[in-house]
């Protein structure tokens, strides 16, 4: 049925979505010289004028997903930069020699690199961060959260959709815990906006960063909520024109806003659709290979968006099954493009062992997964696992009932 | 990540996979490494009365290159002599599948993987058998983990 010279089948669309055709169509309008390509930063011609119309529709777009005000919204170049302009800006402004607020982070130990690389970076600048343990499910324990909090405490970053696992965190009940206190709250939003219903006027969130490519809209394309009221203030981290109220300087990139913006339109219009035909996949891919001795769903299930469902096949090494998995497009949870054999530090903080965080695969549908490719997907998985379980002496081993922890390994 | 055709082929076509009776006195076991680290191999060799091995048969837990190595592995001790099977050298492994230098570990995982083979079996059939000249004990490999079951 598989052939090499088709492409295998894309179960990555956590890592990036291919742009839907609708948002191309719209961004190719901005590019050329009969399209709108002027500056939207030039006031003194047609040119300018109608590319600020554009941005400012876009704008509009990607507020009405979060119920946001659109004066809300400041255009990046992706989720990482807004996660470093969010965290950093907040740490610059209320830790910095102008307030003494204080110079203490929360943050959890599952978040993106994004995130956690930054708050690295601040505490080589003299924050001190707090790294919360997420609980066995994912999720993370508000009562710990709580007690984390002090009164040097300036921000809180808990990611709203972790993208290895899928689980949602409870940013709604987070933001009543930080608002009390007087500390901002940001939530990366990357894996869940078009996913998750997101009420920015009635949850008490600072600051959100979106990225374009996770919901079909172009790469190199982001966006950061910063509220108005109450006033959340940050420290530039780009400086030039003055472009984003002061934010975030640099020309608008016209074509790739207009594709976010055309992005969450459509997102917004399809969501319930989409949610419903991943979940329906999800179900049937699970029940394709539930049934496979030793199969461990990572993460509540029932807390997750089903477009992201990680699961790990005990007594298989994690490379070898991606190299079995050829023909389809998923991400392991062992690190085998680098060359390190690093299993996945999010699988490690759920307190997963070395062997089920090395054999864990992360399969991510979306609006194109089609029955078919999932049907595809049960196929390949069951032949692969199959096949390195005849070769796995741990499979033996487990098979003859003896207790693998209790055997002395030769660490090498 | 590019594998070398070799690597391919012992991986999509692994030589001498199973289980020999573990308990025969005339087999020898080895197993090495461990799951933290990412491999296992489980390494059997049947050990015929003149000291040749009549037999071999592995079972690896681990990724692509580490499965080539013990699958070559396999091929290359059988019809050796003790003492020829335990001069293979990882990096003869090594090269003979190409394997980039962050697999490197792999190689030297089978070639510890035959040493503790011949070990076991040498320990079985106690020091008569023992070739006293030999110099396998050049191996620091002691782990004697195959007594894993």
């Amino acid at each position: 049925m598989t052939s090499s010279n088709r492409r295998p089948i894309y179960m990555d669309y956590a890592a990036t979505t291919p742009m839907d055709p609708r948002v191309a169509k719209k961004m190719m309008q901005f590019l050329t010289p009969d399209g709108e390509f002027g500056n939207p930063a030039s006031r003194s011609h047609a040119y300018g004028w109608t590319a600020e119309a554009a941005v400012d529709e876009a704008r509009k777009q990607v507020a009405a997903l979060v119920n946001a005000n659109p004066k809300e919204i400041i255009w990046t170049s992706g989720a990482t930069e807004s996660d470093n302009l969010a965290i950093k800006g907040i740490a610059h402004f209320y830790g910095g020699k102008n307030t003494k607020k204080g110079k203490h982070i929360i943050t959890s130990k599952i978040e993106h690199k994004a995130v956690l690389d930054t708050c690295r970076q601040l505490e080589r600048e003299g924050y001190e961060v707090t790294y919360l343990d997420p609980e066995p499910t994912g999720l993370i324990d508000l009562n710990k959260l709580e007690a984390a909090m002090r009164d040097d405490t300036i921000l809180v970053s808990i990611m709203h959709v972790n993208n290895e696992l899928g689980v949602i965190q409870d940013i709604a009940a987070i933001g009543e815990l930080t608002r009390a206190r007087g500390i901002v709250f940001h939530v990366d939003a990357a894996q869940s906006a078009g996913k998750v219903d997101i009420d920015l006027s009635s949850m008490k969130v600072d600051l959100m960063s979106f990225s374009a490519h996770k919901i079909y809209g172009p790469k190199g394309m982001g966006a950061l909520y910063v509220r108005r009221k109450p006033r959340i203030r940050l420290e530039a981290q780009t400086h030039g024109g003055g472009h984003e109220r002061g934010m975030r300087s640099g020309t608008l990139a016209t074509h790739q806003i207009v594709g976010m913006g055309e992005a969450f339109r459509i997102a917004k219009e399809d969501m319930a659709k989409d949610q419903l035909h991943v979940a329906a996949l999800r179900e049937r891919l699970y029940d394709g290979v539930k049934d496979l001795e030793e199969v461990y769903v990572n993460g509540d299930m029932a807390r997750s968006v089903p477009n992201i469902f990680n699961i790990s096949f005990n007594y298989v090494e994690g490379e070898s099954l991606i190299m079995s998995l050829k023909d389809l497009a998923v991400s392991s949870g062992s690190a085998c493009t680098s060359a390190s054999l690093e299993p996945s530090y999010v699988l490690r903080a759920l307190g997963r062992n070395d062997e089920l965080a090395h054999s864990s695969i992360r399969f991510s549908i979306g609006r194109f997964t089609t029955e078919e490719d999932v049907d595809n997907a049960i196929t390949h998985v069951r032949a692969a696992i199959e096949k390195l379980r005849a070769l796995s002496p741990l499979w033996d081993m487990y098979k003859e009932g003896i207790d693998l922890s209790q055997v002395k390994w030769a660490a090498h | 990540m590019a594998y070398s055709d070799k690597v391919l082929d012992h991986y999509e076509n692994p030589r001498n996979v199973g289980t020999l009776e573990k308990d025969d006195p005339s087999v020898g076991t080895g197993m090495v490494g461990a799951p933290a680290c990412g491999d296992v191999m489980r390494l059997q060799i049947k050990v015929s009365d003149d000291g040749i091995i009549e037999e071999a048969r592995f079972k690896t837990y681990g990724c692509g290159s580490a499965i080539a190595s013990s699958s070559l592995l396999t091929e290359w001790v059988k019809g050796k002599s003790l003492e020829e099977a335990g001069q293979i050298k990882n990096t003869d492994l090594a090269e003979e599948l190409a394997l980039p230098p962050v697999k490197i570990h792999c190689s030297v995982l089978a070639e510890d993987a035959i040493k503790a083979a011949i070990e076991d079996f040498r320990g079985k059939v106690g020091n008569k058998k023992a070739d006293a000249s030999s110099n396998a004990d050049g191996s620091n490999n002691a782990d004697g983990s195959g007594k894993a079951a």
